[in-house]
């Protein structure tokens, strides 16, 4: 990072120089966390994509050797080079953890919330910056042992992503590490969702009221509030699991459960189910935490491409405040399959659909606001356009799912796994490019190469699609999620079968349609075009720090006159006025 | 670079960070104990049948312990009382009382635990005794981290109050409010558990 490119001498800032473990590695800045962050997210995103290559092998040719890989992977895993079931079920499994848990979270909360929110709202830094640090190091320490844990007897946890009991707690010991691991990442996103709020509240600049900060941060504040909130249950959760598997105790594991046709000698009394609900309490609200940064950095773009305010601030800001709320009391439309009853199932059916009405007036306001702008196309634009159809499908396709008779049909196929990837696949990970792609100026000082950016979503858009629709076709079909063959045992999958191939190969077609991107990444940080403070023109305050910005971030406190996207503003000289632009001037 | 408003209230809020801060947490930790108590409300309607704790447990040395954590309370009370008088000398005094009041606690927990163990009344043999050791267990970890917090302000921390005393005196503020929030886990746990 060239830190002084065009960084100001600011006037309290005793610059010490830091020796390079502390300045980029035990780094307590806001920015290079976020950096931190968001390289740690990006690969991890990649290392699961590649856990998700190997499964859409199996399911393509089921039982055939992997190519070139397959003979790395040792006789357990992959006997003959082609994956045993309990490598698959270890896949899947890791791929949902690592996906949700280590890329997405830490790319769209920690990497830019961190870096992003205490600039847009014009703060020095974080609240708790030595914090920031651990939470940090406590996604590092927690990614690590959810690695290791492929190496353990019996490998990785195997038992889904949501480890379901008593499966879970009879599983093979990567289980054990899954849930020490868990407890660290947990343990990362609480503290982080701490200092988010207390940022948010405290160390706003002068003039910046609730009502002007600009939507990524209402966002980011609201998706804090879920962490905070919503991650205990699942840690009590773990530590319950836990001493199942190391005490010995019966939380999870009911009289008389039979295992290999053995009765297991164990106290009993538990209830499979409280896993279920603890799991689902958190985990319905971390589905939001997936979508809300997203929409978020959406609305930065789409409001900065259409070069007009966003359509509606105050519903989408009211909306996304109740879906915060609402995402507490929908959890169990994931157990209607239980036998829970109609009443508690009438219950949580209604509370789902009030909760898609925000999201939709969310999504409404969004594509209102690109009525009547000159829209620019550019690449994060791209990005952001493309998340808004992709979010409409993934949620539209949920309303099935969310009424409980629907969902009896629908419940663990394909077509779940189809809905839930429209929402944070074609979704929330475009949504993530078109923030690193909007962002990286402020970043690195330099801009990323259009036409390799292109040239990224294109084939993206294309190949996103083609895997997730052919699913939720065969989902519709009746094909179980969890099916090591792909579902080629049943006579009935035959109409469908032949989907298998056509989405591994869009898979893979999508791996390729990433190289432009790892180019143009690293490229651009080494040469790409170099531009100002303000490449965007845009209006909220990120924009009137340096790029990038120094260690302090502003050269002086700032005061904010605006709203945060007041763009084409009658009268004015440009066609934006920065929020701290006095009124008048 | 300074962060503002660490020692400081901001103006609009009437707080310091720290103080959002550490309430926060605790709402993080209500949500913690919330979900392990569902958990036994949960175990407990799903059984047959359930022991009266009284039955297992030893009321009088859990009663002990009530009265013991309760005094603790007090005590940092008086820490931080004692910093808004400016005398540090008596605050890391009852400093030093708290966390001694807690390894009292502690004590009283082990001999609990090693009388149960004795009678060969492990986690593994009810799920009465399995959220009982869960929960008390949990907590005691609770009761650790906050005497490790108090024995550094009471220590190496305490010298805090030479170079900026109103950070000092929020610090402890704040592990008062974590050691009162231990301490009202706790009033719950003991009925819940041994009463009920």
């Amino acid at each position: 990072m060239a830190e002084t490119l065009h960084a100001r001498p600011h006037a309290d800032a005793h610059h010490e120089e830091l020796s390079f473990w502390w300045k980029y590695v035990f780094s307590t800045d806001h920015k290079v966390i976020g950096v931190q962050y968001t390289v740690t997210g990006l690969v991890f995103l990649f290392f699961g994509f590649c856990l998700m290559m190997m499964m859409r092998w199996q399911l393509a040719y089921p039982g055939q050797a992997l190519p070139l890989i397959g003979g790395l992977l040792g006789e357990i895993r992959a006997p003959g080079g082609a994956i045993a079931p309990d490598f698959y079920n270890q896949l899947g499994a890791m791929h949902g953890t690592i996906m949700v848990f280590m890329g997405v979270v830490p790319l769209a909360v920690g990497g830019f919330g961190n870096f992003v929110l205490p600039l847009q709202i014009g703060a020095p830094d974080m609240a708790f910056p030595r914090l920031n640090m651990l939470s940090y190091w406590s996604l590092v320490v927690g990614g690590t042992v959810m690695l290791v844990s492929f190496f353990l007897p019996g490998g990785a946890a195997q038992s889904g992503w949501t480890s379901y009991a008593p499966l879970s707690d009879i599983a093979p010991m990567g289980q054990t590490a899954w849930l020490v691991g868990m407890v660290f990442l947990i343990t990362s996103s609480l503290l982080g969702s701490i200092n988010f709020i207390v940022t948010t509240i405290q160390l706003r600049a002068k003039g910046l009221t609730f009502m002007r900060l600009p939507f990524f941060c209402w966002a980011q504040f609201v998706t804090a509030f879920l962490l905070l909130l919503a991650f205990p249950p699942l840690e009590a959760a773990a530590v319950l699991q836990l001493m199942d598997r190391l005490a010995g105790t019966s939380f999870f594991l009911p009289t008389g459960l039979v295992v290999s046709g053995q009765v297991l000698e164990v106290s009993g009394g538990g209830s499979p189910l409280l896993w279920q609900h603890l799991f689902w309490f958190l985990a319905h609200p971390e589905v939001y935490v997936l979508i809300l940064p997203a929409m978020g950095i959406v609305a930065e773009v789409v409001a900065n491409n259409t070069r007009k305010p966003l359509w509606g601030y105050r519903s989408l800001v009211y909306s996304l405040i109740f879906l915060g709320f609402m995402s507490f009391v929908v959890w169990a439309h994931h157990m209607f399959l239980t036998g829970m009853g109609t009443t508690m199932a009438s219950f949580f059916q209604t509370t789902t659909m009030i909760i898609s009405i925000p999201s939709i007036v969310i999504l409404t306001a969004l594509i209102l606001s690109l009525w009547g702008g000159s829209i620019r196309f550019n690449t994060p634009m791209l990005f952001a356009l493309a998340f808004l159809p992709m979010f409409g499908i993934g949620g539209l396709t949920g309303l099935p799912l969310g009424l409980s008779t629907p969902d009896v049909y629908l419940h663990d196929t394909l077509y779940v796994i189809g809905h839930f990837h429209y929402v944070v696949a074609p979704g929330t990970i475009f949504a993530l490019f078109a923030g690193v792609y909007y962002w990286f100026p402020k970043v690195t000082g330099r801009r990323m190469n259009e036409t390799l950016g292109k040239l990224h979503f294109w084939p993206s858009l294309v190949f996103m699609n083609l895997i997730f629709m052919p699913m939720m076709i065969q989902g519709m079909a009746g094909v179980s999620r969890r099916l090591a063959d792909g579902g080629q045992t049943y006579d009935f999958t035959e109409p469908v079968l032949g989907l298998n191939k056509v989405m591994s190969h869009a898979a893979y077609g999508l791996a390729l349609a990433q190289i432009p991107f790892i180019i143009n990444f690293f490229r651009s940080i080494k040469s790409g075009e170099r531009v100002g403070a303000n490449p965007w023109d845009a209006t909220t305050l990120e924009w009137q720090a340096p790029s990038p910005p120094p260690h302090g971030n502003f050269s002086e406190p700032l005061v904010v006159h605006r709203g945060p996207y007041e763009y084409s503003v009658p009268g004015a000289q440009r066609d934006f006025c920065p929020q701290n632009q006095p009124v008048g001037a | 670079m300074e962060i503002p408003y660490t020692v400081e209230a901001r103006p609009d809020t009437g707080l310091t960070s720290g103080k959002i801060g550490i309430w926060l947490f605790l709402a993080s930790e209500v949500m913690l104990f919330g979900a392990l108590f569902a958990t036994y409300i949960m175990l407990r309607v799903g059984a047959p049948e359930w022991p009266v704790g009284a039955s297992i447990l030893n009321v009088p040395l859990a009663t002990l312990n009530t009265i013991v954590l309760i005094t603790s309370s007090v005590t940092m009370v008086m820490a931080w009382a004692s910093l808004m008088r400016r005398d540090l000398s008596k605050a890391r005094m009852f400093l030093w009382a708290t966390v001694a009041l807690g390894g009292a606690f502690m004590v009283i927990k082990a001999i609990e635990y090693n009388a149960k163990f004795e009678h060969h009344l492990y986690p593994s043999e009810s799920t009465f005794l399995a959220i009982y050791f869960t929960l008390t267990g949990l907590h005691a970890f609770h009761v650790l981290a906050g005497m490790v917090v108090n024995a550094y302000f009471a220590g190496p921390g305490s010298r805090q109050w030479h170079t900026n005393p109103q950070w000092l005196t929020n610090r402890v503020e704040h592990a008062g409010l974590f050691w009162h929030f231990v301490d009202l886990v706790w009033i719950f746990l003991f009925p819940v558990l041994y009463l009920l």
